[in-house]
């Protein structure tokens, strides 16, 4: 009998030793005589266990973690095909409490399945989704994601099904799907996770959109620092090819989907949706201006649908189950569920994909357990380097993109980054300054200039220099980054920066935000 | 739309076409404005002015700068105004207390980057940067000064022009924009990101790298960071008169800025009809001659061209030269006598040239430069059209579907209408060229031709044929057009003659060494592919054939339909700025003014009345006759107006000896050209900036030509005309060119609503501007050809007799460079020999290994005529068989070996076809050392004249 065993190939997983541990359970089965068939699936998403091997037996399978090279032999000498006891021994994956807790929906097949398989996908109810799509009308489905109350993922929440429609409402004789898979924020992986762990999911919900809106032909743009994912993606897309769910007549239908993925320029602005699609037409990455929107005027001038990773990957679900299914996750505006990605200095890091609602706390101490340095957690930034911190008196804020606007924070793609009390809020915000500057595209002046005046200015803030001068000197850049910008990498470098200071106002010498002082003086 | 824009204002963004208008509420004004038109733009119109750096509107907004954000009620954020189109009902704001703290921001920014030399920068008192600042009243940087800068950036001085001074630079991107845009180079780019973001000419500097140096991007700075080193010099202009290039057929607006009578620069002019404020290097920046150390300014005579010669005062000038003439007619015969007129002159000076042949020299035996140019064009097109002259506006490339270039080579010889048809390509246009050598067209960034026709020299009428012949016998002929518009009979005869097997690409296919299946794709996508027009230039005159190939280009267009109306149409790309004027103004010896023949009575009468002189009704000697003449003895005085035949027409040994043989050659130009080597009179001319008048471009466009200089010669050409015709004893009493233009007016119908008064109204006006066009023509032949119905010629094609052999095996072509103009004589005489230092010829890498010729070895070349030598550049530009060279330089001798074959109808002669072979030299040719030898001396004699006081 073949027992399988599960060795992720998720990059979080492989940089820990996950290919070792495989080349090892392989040998090690070949010198015991044992039949065994390495499936190299995504990650559960817990990665304080990775690399997380699991074992498929007759009650389910049954996860050991971390394993490393050392304790291959050990495993199997306790038996660990069938279940047996072992230190690294977790229990039954489906139980551990992190995943237990969760709502996968856009994650339910991650770490469950082979990612390159098509058959795979297939039984675990992949291409549902595609199947019910190509049944109905392009406006049924936009109708769909529409009523499903699906938000953009990379950040900017905008509904995806009025995206949709504006490209499906475009007479044009080429229209084209692009995924922006340059995720580059800081503390943030959900994209990866999808494209390393179940890529499928991605092309069959770009493959929606294409049918949905007329588009024939996707481009996944992606990270150039995701080299794993390259690799996973190309296999699935051939896989995808090669069993019909791609090309020229997909399942028959007539209909055309061709998808191909690009490596993306390895600047940080080409996450922007514009400066995306002008590197894809193999230009300077920098951003355009917007109207005309993207869905209009987008690649190479044609109606153009860009959407996350995320997004895209969220769509087969709401196509299978319907948009009520998906609507009925959520609380408010925010509908169905968010990945979110916990990271800094944080016990649990990992994923954890759950309905809007959840509290920023509950996060950190039910799934992340707290600090990993064991000190009070002090500040965390949610939506990547240009999100708001947020200090621990906002932590029983729920997720939800309207709560965190109006304190004046940012959910973004999920990311949150955990500090404990010895940040020096100041020097956070200097780096904000330094990310834009070292990011900064160079096209508008705001962001051009003003970055580098910012790690000045916070320079001399830190060093004490003309310091009350100096800190309304911040606060007046800040004004000037995030009404005058082009695009939301200067408009936002402020959120971080204000936010340091009028959480933390301690740490940039003042007594208090300044604030009051400020309204007085006005 | 545009008709709304006042040029001498930024309107931020260009102008938008549309039906359909929107109204909107700008700072509590209404406005209306074409959809599309942006917020900044809509201001401008409701005279409000919104800051801005990053926008122009000559070029599409880029919303970078953040200077120009507003408020819209309704809307959240500030949106920046040049990038934001109007919307029906919005209510906009754009000063407000919120939208001054985000401008002083973004300058407050901008300053602490940027050199505070205000007051001794070039650009003092016109620099917008400068002016933002005011505006948004900044009032200090509290960012100070000591953080990171480009303020120690490299100059780039590079360019002879103009100056790249980084320091200066606020990376607004609008000379990359201009680059690309507007001239359609993309030399330039920004460099790196974020604040290290820097203009670069992707090369070590602006002048290896690929830039044209057309300016605009020294146009589009709105600093210091790239300005013109005259500007440097002298600082900034204070007044500015409104001229005319004096270069190519374009036929460029232009500002000359002024201090005094000095002109600072000149700036391409935005309400231009031909240039639409782009310009090219020569006209922008390659006037410098007309203050060269070389200019003549003092008339000169001798008796003899072994003499040095003699200062005299312009009366004794005029009076010695009057006595000449009158001398040489009474011994030798009216005929005797006669005149050139060039294409670089005036509308005026050329009337008044012909004037004093046909008037008062008695005969027609006047003739111009266009003999060896276009006279082909102004053939070909009367006979099958109606009018010697260009069909469309330069602007109705705009509306083109497919373009076919023909032997010219638009962005050296007609940069700026180059810049223009790149534009329209870029949009989508397909290309199709026929020449046998790849100009820049061929492949370009982000242009490409669909289809290159590599013919062999001297076979363009076998192409014209072959193209014809798809068209007719795959049905793709567009019958309604012909039979309503064209002889029917004469379109028969035609296309039975194209239909024939003989004229087929496959039977073809080896004369033109193309192959049958590119012919006829190419055809196909000229006859199907929507509106298509035809640009040709001297590659189809300069031939034995070049008239049956101008029928044969009006045949095909005709043929499918393509003439009259916008995007179609026969263009000529005339090479001098007023080839076209110098045509119509009776330059030719068998027309008077309006391409009316001397033989016709009644318009020799009419003339006869208005100068009250008999007139002949012979026409008269053409350039080849006089010379021929004159080595028969026949012809002895020449008055030759600002025209160079001894370098610009073919058999240069046969020109001299006919100079030679003469015992009057009278020259008058700005220098001592190579003519002027021969002559016995030397009358100063006056540059373009130093008189008034008027030309005519290659769409018919009249231009004012606009004195800002007094004559450093003390005349204006015609006033020199004049004072001879005086001297004769026939008196020409304008008080100044606009009584000449009137003249004009009253006796040629095409040019009856034309004056001085009317250009100063509407700018420029294309003829025919009459009682029925009193605002001009810009597309001729709408609803019927002027001559009535049009008509179709047959072309048969007759190979050249100049054929190659085992002697001659290669076939010379020539050409011409973006910096260098013509023979050279004023560009050679400005920095634009930067780039062109001396003409080379351009050899296939096949025939060079052939010949063991190595890149910049001296090769000698020989012809049936001559022989010269000249460096060899080999490229893969020109195909096996064929080499290619330009003549801008005297010494380079290219017409020591261009033979007098000529075009069967008008004499052009075959500049484009010469049988040659290459060999590696060591030295320069015989004539090339004779050259040197008699220009030295008679530099010498020009230099040290002797006085009249030394004389006596």
């Amino acid at each position: 009998m073949t027992t399988t065993i599960f060795v992720p190939r998720d990059s979080s997983a492989l940089s820990l030793g996950a290919n070792k541990v495989a080349k090892l359970i392989k040998e090690e089965a070949a010198k015991r005589g044992v039949d065994v068939k390495i499936v190299r699936n995504g990650s559960r998403g817990m990665f304080w266990l990775e690399p997380m091997v699991e074992v498929a037996t007759s009650t389910g399978r049954i996860a050991y973690g971390p394993v490393t090279p050392n304790d291959v032999a050990s495993l199997f000498d306790n038996n660990f095909l069938t279940g047996g006891d072992h230190p690294l021994f977790l229990g039954l994956t489906d139980e551990l409490p992190w995943l237990k807790k969760q709502e996968r929906l856009t994650f339910a097949r991650v770490g469950i399945t082979d990612p390159i398989s098509v058959d795979d996908y297939i039984a675990h109810d992949g291409y549902l989704g595609l199947k019910n799509a190509l049944n109905i009308t392009g406006a049924a489905i936009v109708q769909q994601v529409t009523d499903s109350g699906l938000r953009g993922r990379g950040g900017a929440a905008f509904p995806t099904g009025i995206k949709w429609k504006t490209v499906l409402d475009c007479v044009a004789e080429q229209k084209y799907i692009v995924c922006n898979a340059d995720e580059g924020d800081s503390g943030t992986y959900s994209d990866r996770m999808i494209m390393e762990g179940d890529p499928l999911v991605l092309i069959e919900g770009m493959t929606i959109a294409g049918i949905a809106v007329g588009a024939t032909q996707g481009y996944i743009y992606l990270r150039s620092e995701y080299p794993d994912a390259l690799v996973v993606l190309n296999e699935a897309i051939a896989n995808a090819y090669a069993a019909g769910y791609l090309g020229e007549d997909i399942l028959g239908s007539g209909k055309r989907f061709d998808l191909e993925v690009r490596r993306a320029a390895g600047a940080y602005v080409c996450g922007e949706e514009t400066s995306l699609l002008e590197s894809l037409e193999g230009k300077r990455g920098i951003v355009r201006f917007k109207p005309p929107l993207p869905a209009i005027e987008g690649l190479f001038g044609k109606p153009t649908v860009v959407n996350n990773v995320i997004s895209f990957a969220s769509v087969p679900i709401i196509m299978d189950k319907g948009g009520e299914f998906y609507k009925n996750y959520g609380m408010g505006r925010s509908r169905g569920t968010l990945p979110i990605q916990l990271a800094g200095n944080i016990k649990h890091g990992g994923l954890v994909e759950k309905a809007f609602g959840i509290t920023l706390r509950e996060l950190l101490y039910d799934f992340g357990g707290g600090s990993a340095s064991g000190r009070p957690i002090r500040a965390v930034q949610v939506g990547g380097p240009l999100g708001a911190y947020l200090p621990e008196s906002q932590f029983d804020t729920p997720l939800d993109y309207e709560k965190f606007a109006e304190l004046w924070a940012v959910l973004g793609h999920g990311g949150i980054v955990a500090f404990d009390d010895t940040v020096d809020m100041a020097k956070m915000a200097r780096y904000a300054f330094e990310f834009c500057a070292i990011e900064s595209c160079g096209k508008c002046t705001p962001c051009r200039i003003g970055s580098t005046r910012g790690v000045e200015v916070m320079d001399k803030i830190i060093a004490g220099t003309d310091h009350a001068k100096n800190i309304a000197l911040v606060r007046d850049l800040s004004d000037t980054l995030l009404n005058g910008s082009l695009c939301a990498l200067g408009g936002m470098t402020p959120y971080p920066v204000l936010s340091a200071i009028n959480h933390f106002p301690e740490d940039f010498g003042l007594k208090n935000s300044g604030l009051a002082d400020k309204a007085q003086a006005a | 739309m545009s008709s709304q824009m006042d040029s001498q204002k930024d309107y931020g963004t260009p102008a938008r076409e549309s039906a359909k208008n929107v109204t909107l509420e700008i700072d509590g004004t209404q406005v209306t404005v074409t959809e599309g038109t942006s917020l900044i733009h809509a201001a401008m119109v409701a005279g409000i002015s919104v800051p801005k750096l990053c926008a122009t509107d000559s070029l599409e907004p880029f919303g970078s700068c953040r200077l120009c954000l507003v408020e819209i009620e309704g809307r959240r954020g500030f949106p920046a105004s040049c990038t934001t189109p109007v919307a029906e009902g919005l209510k906009v704001h754009t000063q407000t207390p919120k939208l001054a703290d985000i401008r002083r921001g973004v300058m407050e920014l901008y300053i602490s980057d940027h050199p505070l030399d205000c007051l001794t920068c070039a650009t003092n008192g016109d620099c917008e940067l400068q002016d933002m600042a005011g505006a948004v009243g900044l009032r200090e940087v509290r960012y100070g000064y000591e953080g990171e800068n480009h303020l120690k950036a490299e100059k780039d001085t590079s360019n002879p022009y103009f100056q790249f001074d980084p320091s200066k630079c606020i990376v607004c991107s609008r000379c990359v924009r201009a680059c690309e845009e507007v001239q359609g180079t993309y030399a330039l780019t920004i460099e790196g990101r974020g604040f290290e973001s820097k203009v670069a000419s992707g090369t070590e500097n602006f002048l290896e790298s690929e830039c044209v140096s057309c300016g605009a991007c020294v146009q589009a700075c709105p600093t210091a960071t790239l300005i013109e080193k005259t500007v440097i010099e002298h600082g900034v202009p204070e007044h500015s008169v409104t001229t005319t290039c004096a270069y190519c057929g374009v036929g460029c607006s232009f500002n000359a800025e002024m201090k005094g009578e000095e002109v600072v620069r000149m700036v391409p002019n935005k309400d231009g009809g031909a240039n639409h404020g782009h310009s090219c290097v020569k006209g922008r920046f390659a006037w410098g001659y007309a203050t060269h150390k070389d200019r003549i300014t003092t008339p000169m005579i001798r008796k003899s061209i072994a003499d040095p010669w003699t200062e005299v005062s312009w009366d004794e000038a005029i009076n010695y030269a009057a006595s000449e003439i009158t001398r040489i007619q009474s011994k030798y015969g009216r005929e005797s006598v006669g005149a050139i007129t060039s294409s670089r002159c005036t509308n005026e000076e050329v009337y008044v040239v012909q004037k004093l042949v046909r008037a008062v020299f008695g005969s027609n035996n006047v003739d111009t430069c266009a003999r060896v140019c276009h006279s082909p064009t102004g053939y070909g097109l009367k006979q099958t059209l109606g009018e010697s002259a260009g069909t469309q506006t330069f602007d109705s490339v705009m509306k083109s579907d497919v373009i076919m270039i023909i032997g010219a080579n638009p962005t050296d010889g007609h940069p700026v209408f180059g810049s223009q048809m790149k534009r329209r390509l870029r949009e989508g246009a397909k290309l199709i060229i026929a020449d046998p050598r790849a100009i820049d067209l061929v492949s370009s960034p982000h242009v490409k031709a669909d289809y290159h026709l590599k013919l062999r020299p001297g076979t363009n009428v076998a192409l014209i044929s072959a193209m014809a012949h798809v068209i007719v016998t795959e049905g793709l002929v567009d019958e309604e057009f012909v039979k309503a518009r064209c002889e029917w009979d004469s379109f028969v005869v035609w296309r039975d003659f194209v239909a024939k097997q003989e004229n087929s690409p496959e039977a073809l296919e080896s004369e033109l060494s193309i192959s049958a299946d590119e012919v006829r794709a190419a055809a196909r996508l000229f006859a199907t592919g929507g509106n298509a027009a035809i640009y040709y230039g001297l590659g189809v005159t300069e031939h034995s054939q070049g008239s049956t190939m101008v029928m044969g280009i009006a045949n095909l267009a005709m043929a499918t339909g393509n003439v009259g109306r916008e995007g179609v149409g026969v263009n000529p790309l005339r090479g001098q700025n007023n080839v076209q004027g110098s045509c119509d103004m009776g330059s030719m010896p068998h027309e008077f003014p309006g391409y009316r023949h001397v033989s016709d009575d009644a318009t020799r009468a009419l003339f006869e009345a208005a100068w009250g002189r008999p007139l002949s009704n012979d026409p008269g000697l053409r350039i080849p006759n006089m010379l021929d003449m004159a080595i028969e003895g026949g012809f002895k005085a020449l008055y030759c107006n600002g025209e160079d035949i001894a370098q610009s027409d073919p058999n240069t040994q046969h020109v001299t000896h006919a100079l030679e043989s003469m015992e009057c050659v009278i020259v008058q130009d700005l220098f001592l050209n190579e003519t002027a080597m021969y002559a016995h009179v030397f009358f100063p001319g006056a540059s373009f900036l130093e008189k008034s008048g008027t030309f005519t471009n290659a769409e018919r466009r009249i231009s004012p030509v606009r004195r800002v200089m007094s004559p450093k010669n003390g005349y204006e050409d015609w006033e020199i005309t004049a004072k001879l015709s005086n001297a004769l004893g026939y008196p020409m009493n304008y008080k100044h060119a606009s009584e000449i233009m009137d003249e004009v007016a009253s006796l040629t119908p095409t040019f009856k609503g034309v004056s001085f008064k009317k250009l100063d109204e509407l700018g420029s006006v294309q003829w025919p501007c009459n009682d029925e066009h009193p605002e001009g023509t810009p597309t001729m032949h709408i609803d019927e050809f002027v001559r009535g119905k049009g008509k179709f010629f047959i072309t048969q094609y007759v190979p050249t007799t100049e054929k190659v052999n085992a002697k001659y095996p290669l076939i010379l072509t020539t050409g011409r460079i973006l910096s260098q103009y013509n023979v050279g004589a004023q560009t050679r005489r400005t920095e634009n020999v930067a780039w062109h230092p001396e003409d080379l010829v351009e050899i296939h890498p096949h025939d060079a290994e052939d010949r063991g010729v190595n890149e910049g070895d001296w090769v000698g070349i020989a012809s049936r005529a001559g022989e010269t030598v000249l460096r060899a550049k080999i490229t893969e530009r020109v195909q096996p068989g064929v080499i290619y060279t330009t003549f801008h330089h005297p010494e380079s001798g290219a017409n020591v070996i261009t033979t007098e074959n000529s075009d069967w109808a008008t004499n052009c002669p075959e500049f484009k076809v010469t049988a040659v072979q290459v060999t590696r030299v060591s030295q320069l040719s015989e004539w090339q050392r004779n050259y040197q030898e008699f220009s030295e001396e008679q530099i010498g004699f020009a230099q040290n004249p002797q006085t009249e006081e030394r004389i006596e």
